[in-house]
């Protein structure tokens, strides 16, 4: 941050900016959407303190052993891994101008989180059909919670794929699909990140206990 | 090599944005070290290779923070530089946050459990 010093027209010195200089459209959303997920980082934090906190309280219903089966939960991982790197090479062709390239890779990476979305849902269909419902226990509604605020926010990664492909094909690699673009790919990032959290101390170490 | 780096920050400066951009070898790397993270922690779990379970779960813990910053560095590309140092900073304070709300939130939880007597416990209590 600079300050500028104006001298006025009599010579002496101005200590403030009458108005700030123009910044060109879109100068701080990168920063502005970091805070943006930091916050969201601090929702994630109390989701799981929420967890660590309820998730050994079983109230006699279904613990994690009873419940999770880790080789879907590595399935899973590794669809949400494959995502982060194909929505890379898709950064990687936009950069490089390729409109078709770049298509094809965010429709990739939108078929690898449709299938995240898709093999979470079929576990929780299958624990509420066991009776492992939000309303079992604590560590159940906890679990619910935390993974379903997650899942959530990969439903809504994936709308707003859809859209960005819609205005990358009608307007093309423009300045601000651009800026769109790559503010997507840190939320996309910033989930899997989030879900490392998630598969280690929810899933690994729930069956470890 | 001083130069190099002398025309990688003048081309910052040029763009303005102040964000670092991958390659495709950045992301591979990012990529296979993720996958080799990820897979460990699944394997030792699932074939309970280490002898006690206290163990196996600090290892797994250690794997996913290593993985967190090994994401944070090669697909966010964070650095110290990006947003002249700001984006490191909102990311300072949040984990100073998240590790007070955290610690804090267990080990008070945790107290309270074990200062809680079982009513079995006060009834031959007299």
């Amino acid at each position: 941050m600079t300050i500028a010093v104006n001298p006025s027209q009599t010579g002496e010195p101005v200590f403030y900016l009458a108005d700030e200089h123009p910044h060109p459209e879109g100068y701080s959303t990168s920063l502005g959407f970091w805070i943006y997920l930091m916050s969201d980082c601090l929702i994630f934090a109390m989701l799981f303190a929420a967890f660590g906190v309820l998730g050994a309280n079983y109230a006699a219903g279904p613990a994690p052993k009873d419940l999770f089966d880790l080789d879907l939960v590595a399935v899973n991982t590794s669809m949400l891994l494959l995502s982060s790197i194909t929505y890379g090479f898709a950064m990687l062709t936009m950069q490089q101008n390729k409109i078709a390239q770049t298509q094809m890779w965010l429709a990739i990476t939108g078929l690898f989180g449709a299938a995240f979305i898709g093999i979470e849902l079929t576990e929780f269909a299958h624990m509420i059909h066991e009776g492992a419902t939000p309303q079992r226990s604590a560590f159940l509604s906890a679990f619910f919670t935390l993974v379903g605020t997650h899942g959530l926010h990969v439903s809504c990664g994936l709308i707003w794929l859809v859209t960005l492909m819609v205005q990358v094909w009608k307007f093309g690699l423009i300045e601000a699909n651009r800026r769109r673009l790559m503010c997507l790919s840190m939320f996309w990032h910033f989930l899997d990140v989030v879900w490392i959290g998630v598969f280690t101390f929810i899933y690994l170490l729930g069956v470890l206990r | 090599m001083n130069t190099d780096t002398h025309a990688a920050h003048a081309d910052d400066h040029h763009h303005g944005d102040g964000h670092a951009h991958g390659t495709f070898s950045t992301y591979l790397l990012g990529f296979v070290l993720s996958v080799v993270l990820t897979a460990i922690p699944f394997w030792l779990v699932m074939s309970g290779a280490l002898p006690s379970k206290q163990i196996t779960a600090l290892v797994i813990m250690a794997f996913a923070v290593v993985q967190i910053v090994v994401h944070m560095i090669y697909f966010l590309h964070m650095t110290t530089k990006s947003e002249n140092g700001w984006s490191m900073m909102a990311l300072i304070f949040t984990i100073v946050m998240v590790v007070i709300a955290l610690s804090g939130s267990l080990w008070v939880m945790n107290h309270l459990n074990s200062n809680m007597m079982p009513i079995h416990q006060m009834s031959g209590m007299k």
